[in-house]
């Protein structure tokens, strides 16, 4: 149940896939608002504390579920294969661009030194620092690959649709129930009965 | 014989710039540091926020047998401000305050000298900031000039001066009344060149 396998995406991987894709969104929405707000807002200070302090949680969560994506098997891909070839870069550029976001984000509040206070918890040290306009800079990062990754997100969700609506192929289911994951092996095993 | 007056030469030739040097022409003491370009704002109204620039250069020329005739000119790094704080250092860097992506240099040259005694007197020169010239004046003290301890000849300034900030289109109506103008304070000692 917990486990991936070839048929599917186990439970562990499904909250993972879910609840990054719920905290990325609402990460960038609450981004995109917060630098906007005035000065008198009473939103003004609160805002970037939550987005920075989500945003390192889910730093840690998208580590363990590379991680875990790693060391688990992958559910075999649908489709030709040219779907099969942009659907794996697709998800190695998803990958790479969270990273992207959520290092730069990192860079950009550690700029001088000073940690991370992740909601009240525990402080997140700064490693890297001081770099030359390094808050600016990996604003500049932070900003585009957060836009690149929301397009790429979108597109994301497109193809699971396709392989859904068109293909009728359970694409997208499996990445909502994890028994899809075991029925192989319940249908080898009616099959040696 | 022809040689030896060749060599006269130019070893008088070399002496030239030496001669010229005399003037009291000095280079801002930046490697070592012994130099500050700070500024103080009003927080609300509240409190002060002090910052300060890291990274600039300059020249000055002072003769205290003849004040009528001393300059300063100084190059500033806008990017290297600094607060204390990355994210509103990057703030302020932003298109929001001095868009240091356009206007990365600050610089001041001066265009008269009036003493107003002992070791005192009004600079006038041209501050760019923001892609604004403004003429400013700002009132100087030597603190004091000699030789130093390894072999060099220094001489020290500190001055102040109040610069609004919508004088250099920096726009501050969303913010109080106090914070719209700010202090700038600099000191350096030069080395005689």
């Amino acid at each position: 149940m917990w486990r991936n396998s070839p048929r599917g995406w186990g439970l562990l991987a499904i909250v993972l896939h879910w609840s990054s894709a719920v905290a990325i969104f609402g990460l960038f929405a609450l981004g995109w608002w917060m630098t906007g707000l005035d000065y008198y807002s009473e939103w003004y200070h609160l805002a970037p504390w939550w987005h920075r302090g989500i945003g390192v949680l889910v730093m840690l969560v998208i580590l363990g579920r590379i991680a875990w994506r790693l060391a688990q098997p992958t559910p075999a891909a649908h489709g030709s294969r040219l779907e099969r070839r942009a659907a794996s870069w697709g998800h190695l550029a998803l990958y790479v661009l969270m990273l992207a976001v959520l290092i730069s984000g990192y860079l950009i509040s550690t700029a001088d030194g000073k940690g991370i206070e992740v909601l009240g918890m525990f402080t997140l040290p700064a490693v890297i620092s001081d770099l030359p306009e390094q808050a600016s800079r990996a604003g500049v990062v932070h900003w585009y690959s957060a836009v690149v990754l929301i397009i790429l997100s979108a597109g994301h969700a497109l193809a699971a649709f396709k392989h859904h609506y068109v293909d009728r192929q359970d694409t997208l289911r499996r990445m909502l129930d994890p028994r899809l994951s075991q029925q192989g092996r319940h249908a080898a095993e009616s099959k040696g009965r | 014989m022809l040689k030896k007056t060749a060599i006269a030469a130019l070893a008088a030739g070399s002496l030239l710039p030496l001669a010229q040097a005399q003037a009291a022409d000095y280079a801002i003491d930046s490697e070592g540091q012994h130099a500050f370009i700070q500024f103080k704002i009003s927080h609300l109204g509240y409190s002060y926020i002090l910052g300060s620039f890291e990274s600039f250069d300059g020249t000055f020329s002072y003769d205290s047998e003849d004040t009528a005739s001393a300059s300063a000119q100084l190059e500033v790094d806008v990017t290297s401000l600094t607060t204390n704080h990355a994210e509103r250092d990057k703030h302020i860097l932003s298109g929001d305050f001095l868009n240091a992506d356009e206007y990365p240099t600050a610089t001041f040259t001066s265009t008269g000298f009036e003493s107003t005694g002992e070791g005192e007197g009004v600079l006038t020169g041209d501050l760019t900031l923001h892609g604004v010239t403004n003429t400013i004046e700002m009132p100087v003290t030597l603190l004091g000039e000699g030789e130093d301890p390894w072999g060099g000849y220094r001489a020290g300034f500190e001055g102040s001066t109040e610069l609004a900030l919508g004088d250099y289109d920096i726009d501050m109506s969303k913010f109080p009344e106090a914070m719209r103008s700010l202090e700038l304070y600099v000191t350096f000692e030069g080395i005689r060149q």
